[in-house]
């Protein structure tokens, strides 16, 4: 085919010029810093760097630049870094929008991608690659082991809610794949929506038993204030992406009381996550959310990696990668065939901590070793 | 679909419209009197929270933090107009746009330098977080109908301004002619300066009433700016009148839209498809009403002046 | 009231009388030399990331050489720009995807030809711009400054909602598109289609100018009474002006699809069209290079700035409120002088 042949001389030119470099490895990081929602990169930002001060390597360098939430900044950050300053491996987007922009161009031309946060379905099934790890999870994971564990405890008729999104429906169709009942109602928001009183009104009138929702970021901030606030009485669940430890600080004691579920909890016990909640803590004087984990696991998997092969070596590179030979703060952690991680999924309720703000405290595992349905559609 | 609910649901649109009432009052007075677009005015809207959150942790007292929050809205407004605002009277209404943008990014990317990314604490004061019986059986928030309540007191307040004082008569003579204000010896700057803070105290207080209900975080203001624009725009930029009428029709249309659209849609859908595509329909709708409006009525439904 | 005021009437026809070789023709021509050498000079050291860097800066310039024929030339304040550089970018994205799929769209087969692409985008941008412009030009001032955003809004919560072509996710163009005879995928083969895209919209926009047509839309926007004297309605003078300005900054957004190998909702964001904005005034509005000064600026501030410091956009806010207060003129009028009036 045509367009394929030049579209292959294309990707020989890159890489032709990618190859050609000494022996340190260059990480260019693709991150939100500035503007709404930025306080997920930041954590990120601040978790890779933790890990990668803390094996204190000087054969690393680390480049970091903000994308603004912005899918073209993003992609055109994304050229800086493989074209000019030739890394070997790039990470760091927050937003499945913005990985859908740069992912899929970055791998193809033999570059490394590793994902700490975004796993759109995309990239786990049909467009997944050889050269793409996500080490935190396949978006659905958590959606899905919360209903899973929904189910177990004997609710019948909940209610969904979630942001008229790719995101959004991906996490109602997650959370029913595992529930595998009826729901009570789907609602769909506006993204970006800062007021829910109609939605609320709706949820009351309803006759459903329990409140599953999805609300990332300052929407899931707006609707739990606003919830509690209107009085009704109704179990609340979601995935941590609502419930990280600076969310429910912001949302304060109308966050007591809710269930979540969650890849890592701080209060987690193993070794690696008490270095990293202990290391984090004592670095950046506040306390660490999932995204700061989920950055501290994807700096110590590139560590284990490099231990093993350099990256200019693709092929050995990749088995290290896939290898996961890390310990990671989750604990029990391994890639599935799709390179998505197969992992527990732990339920987290929002308590009363012991300064009197809200604070997870870690319930029990609401799925074991959950995988992602998309694997089995991803040829690799 | 109940009686019960739909009472709840106009409350509801009652609700948003105050609140927009609030954003839309400033923006349409700024403009009325001075003839500036200000896109900066949802800046204030996130003063006004921020610096009631911040006050509210730590004086411990929600009325304290709201009155540092206008307070600190109003004086925003005004360091604001001196330095800047003041040189774009009587400029284009582009470079206005520009200007203000770029007050939108100092503000934004400040606040975040100054008090990092994370969002902000702020609840409602514990007298008001309950909840009352409507008829019907229903519930409804207290804090909400607080914010109604203090909508009509602005409202009343600002038609006894504009009537009845001094200040007002000024800025009636301000809206109908620039230059008379100018011959009747009127200080034009301070009275511009104090328009401008005005504007931005009444942006504050939406934002420190409004910030207890939502997410304290850099950039709350655009959303809210936007449907302010399109409040003024329904109305009739310059008056007042316009925008609580305007302020009321988008928030009722908004919030019944949310309501009716995915149900209606219901109807000849399956619920997934119909949820999804009744929610696309209500995120436009307030758009479509504005443009179907401005097509029949090029200035607005109550035209100040030209 | 929101025409800019007549001492700076801006025009795009050589100035009377003079010298071709004016300060102003100057700085235009060394403005097009470095647009074109420094990208050809960034091939031959094998620094692509330039050569991209200066696709990207052509095509921005270009999105706002379109809106600088509404706004500067037309008087027009559009706030809805991105509308058309979006709706350009998804024929792009929508035809490339089905031309992969080899699926039918409404009833026609995809295709990977920018030849066709242009063309339908252009079309479709044309019929988008007509029908707000015939609704959006019965207002004036701020009311058209805000129905034009209200409709680019409509297209931006349809295009974020709609799931067949990816909602917010967007749609990934996964091959670029093709030109007979000639290697897009190739930085500066595809660097160059874009250059000539822009210098050909320059051109477009100067010839009009130049024409009687452009005489009745500069009469429109300074002096509608004139114009109405001389029997000629300002109304459909401005609608074609409007849907041609739709139609330029359109193709760019189409050529921006294929630089990106990706459309989004966020190319239809009131953030884009500010943006659009921003470029047309810090280079000069009504200045037929200014938008071209106006984008290189921009995008190297981003660029550098965003390099330097997590805050970036606080310092580019300084620099653009420093622009709109104390360089009037934007960058054109500071490097090439006021535009004398004859």
């Amino acid at each position: 085919m045509n367009t394929l042949t030049r579209a292959g001389l294309g990707l020989l030119m890159t890489t032709a010029v990618a190859t050609a470099q000494a022996d340190d490895v260059k990480i260019g990081m693709i991150t939100t810093l500035s503007g709404g929602g930025s306080h997920l990169g930041v954590d990120v930002r601040d978790g890779f760097m933790l890990a990668m001060n803390q094996a204190d390597r000087d054969d690393l360098e680390v480049l970091i630049q903000d994308d603004a939430r912005r899918p073209d900044l993003a992609k055109s950050l994304s050229n800086e870094f493989m074209q000019r300053d030739q890394v070997d491996i790039l990470t760091g987007i927050i937003w499945s929008n913005l990985a859908m922009a740069v992912v899929p161009s970055v791998v193809r031309q033999g570059t490394f991608y590793l994902s700490p946060n975004a796993g759109p379905s995309d990239l786990a099934g049909r467009m997944c690659h050889e050269n793409y790890f996500n080490v935190a999870y396949q978006n659905d994971n958590l959606h899905g082991a919360m209903g899973a564990y929904m189910r177990g405890q004997g609710f019948e008729n909940p209610l969904l809610m979630a942001p008229n999104y790719p995101a959004g429906t991906d996490a109602l169709a997650g959370f029913k794949h595992l529930f595998e009942g009826e729901v009570a109602d789907e609602i769909y928001t506006q993204l970006g929506q800062t007021d829910y009183a109609a939605e609320i009104a709706r949820i009351r009138a309803s006759d459903a038993d329990s409140l599953f929702f999805f609300l990332p970021g300052g929407m899931g901030i707006s609707f739990m204030k606003q919830w509690e606030s209107s009085g009704v009485e109704m179990p609340v669940f979601g995935a941590a992406f609502s419930f990280d430890e600076t969310i429910i600080k912001a949302v304060g004691s109308a966050a007591i009381g809710a269930m979540n579920t969650s890849q890592w909890a701080y209060d987690l016990d193993n070794a690696a996550n008490q270095a990293f909640v202990e290391g984090f803590q004592e670095a950046y004087e506040r306390m660490p959310t999932l995204y700061a984990a989920q950055g501290y696991d994807t700096a110590r998997l590139i560590l284990s990696a490099l231990d093993k092969a350099h990256p200019s070596d693709k092929d050995a590179f990749r088995d290290a990668l896939r290898d996961a030979d890390f310990d990671s703060v989750r604990g029990e952690f391994r890639f599935g065939s799709n390179h998505h991680p197969i992992q527990d999924i732990h339920v987290r309720e929002v308590v009363e901590g012991e300064d009197g703000e809200p604070t997870n405290r870690l319930v029990g595992i609401a799925v074991k070793d959950i995988q992602d349905v998309y694997a089995e559609q991803c040829r690799m | 679909m109940s009686v019960t609910l739909l009472i709840e649901q106009l409350i509801n649109g009652l609700q948003l419209g105050t609140m927009l009432f609030l954003m839309a009052s400033g923006l349409t007075l700024v403009f009325g009197v001075m003839g500036l677009i200000n896109l900066a005015h949802g800046s204030f809207y996130m003063v006004g929270a921020y610096v009631t959150a911040l006050t509210s942790v730590s004086t411990g007292s929600f009325p304290l933090g709201l009155a540092a929050g206008v307070l600190a809205a109003a004086a925003a407004g005004a360091i604001v107009e001196l330095l800047v605002i003041r040189r774009l009277y009587g400029r284009s209404h582009l470079d206005q746009v520009l200007a203000t943008f770029a007050l939108i990014l100092i503000f934004s990317e400040g606040t975040r330098w100054l008090f990092g990314s994370s969002p902000l604490w702020l609840s409602p004061p514990e007298a008001l977080s309950g909840s009352v019986a409507l008829p019907g059986g229903s519930r409804y928030p207290v804090y909400r109908l607080v914010i109604i309540a203090v909508g009509v007191v602005v409202a009343a307040g600002l038609y006894l301004l504009i009537a009845h004082t001094r200040l007002g008569m000024r800025i009636r003579a301000g809206e109908s002619d620039r230059e008379i204000i100018g011959a009747l010896g009127v200080n034009i700057r301070r009275l511009y300066t104090l328009v401008f803070a005005l504007g931005a105290a009444l942006a504050g207080l939406a934002g420190s009433l409004v910030g207890a209900l939502q997410s304290v975080q850099v950039g709350m203001g655009e959303p809210v700016l936007i449907l302010a624009f399109v409040v003024i725009v329904i109305g009739g930029i310059g008056s007042i009148k316009g925008a609580l009428l305007g302020a009321l029709l988008v928030g009722m249309v908004d919030t019944l839209g949310r309501v009716f659209l995915p149900a209606l849609f219901g109807q000849f859908m399956s619920p997934s498809d119909a949820a999804g595509a009744g929610t696309a329909l209500a995120a436009m709708l307030i758009y479509i009403l504005m443009a179907v409006i401005l097509a029949f009525k090029p200035k607005g439904l109550f035209a100040a002046h030209d | 009231m929101t025409r800019p005021p007549s001492t700076t009437a801006p025009t795009a026809g050589p100035p009377s009388g003079s010298h071709w070789l004016n300060r102003r023709r100057l700085v235009e021509v060394a403005l097009l030399a470095l647009m074109l050498l420094a990208p050809v000079a960034a091939h031959l050291l094998g620094e692509i990331y330039y050569v991209n860097l200066a696709s990207r800066v052509a095509l921005v310039a270009m999105a706002a050489v379109g809106l600088n024929l509404a706004i500067g030339f037309g008087g027009m304040i559009s706030f809805g720009h991105a509308a058309y550089f979006g709706l350009g970018g998804y024929v792009a994205g929508i035809s490339a995807h089905h031309a992969f799929e080899g699926s039918l769209v409404m009833g026609l087969p995809g295709s990977d030809n920018m030849l066709v692409i242009w063309l339908a985008a252009v079309l479709l941008c044309g019929l988008l711009a007509l029908a707000i412009g015939a609704i959006s030009l019965r207002t004036t001032g701020v009311y058209f400054i805000m129905i034009t955003l209200a409709f680019a809004q409509m297209a931006y919560y349809f295009a974020n909602s709609w799931p067949d072509y990816g909602g917010e996710d967007g749609l990934p163009i996964y091959l670029r598109n093709a030109l007979p005879g000639i290697d897009t995928n190739h930085a500066l083969s595809f660097f160059l289609i874009c250059f000539t895209a822009l210098v050909l919209s320059l051109a477009l926009t100067s010839r009009l100018m130049r024409s009687r047509f452009g005489a009745a839309l500069t009469m429109a926007r300074l002096n509608e009474t004139r114009l109405a004297t001389a029997g000629i309605s300002p109304f459909p003078i401005r609608l074609v002006a409007f849907v041609i300005s739709a139609m330029i900054t359109g193709l760019a957004g189409a050529l921006y699809a294929d630089l990106n190998g990706f459309v989004s909702p966020s190319m239809l964001s009131w953030h884009f069209s500010g943006e659009l904005m921003v470029i047309v005034i810090l280079g000069g509005v009504g200045r037929l290079y200014g938008p071209l000064a106006g984008a290189i600026l921009f995008v190297m501030m981003e660029t550098l700035l965003g390099g330097l410091t997590e805050y970036w956009q606080f310092f580019l806010g300084l620099v653009l409120l420093g622009v709109v207060l104390f360089a009037k003129q934007g960058v054109i009028g500071w490097l090439a002088g006021r535009e004398h009036h004859g």
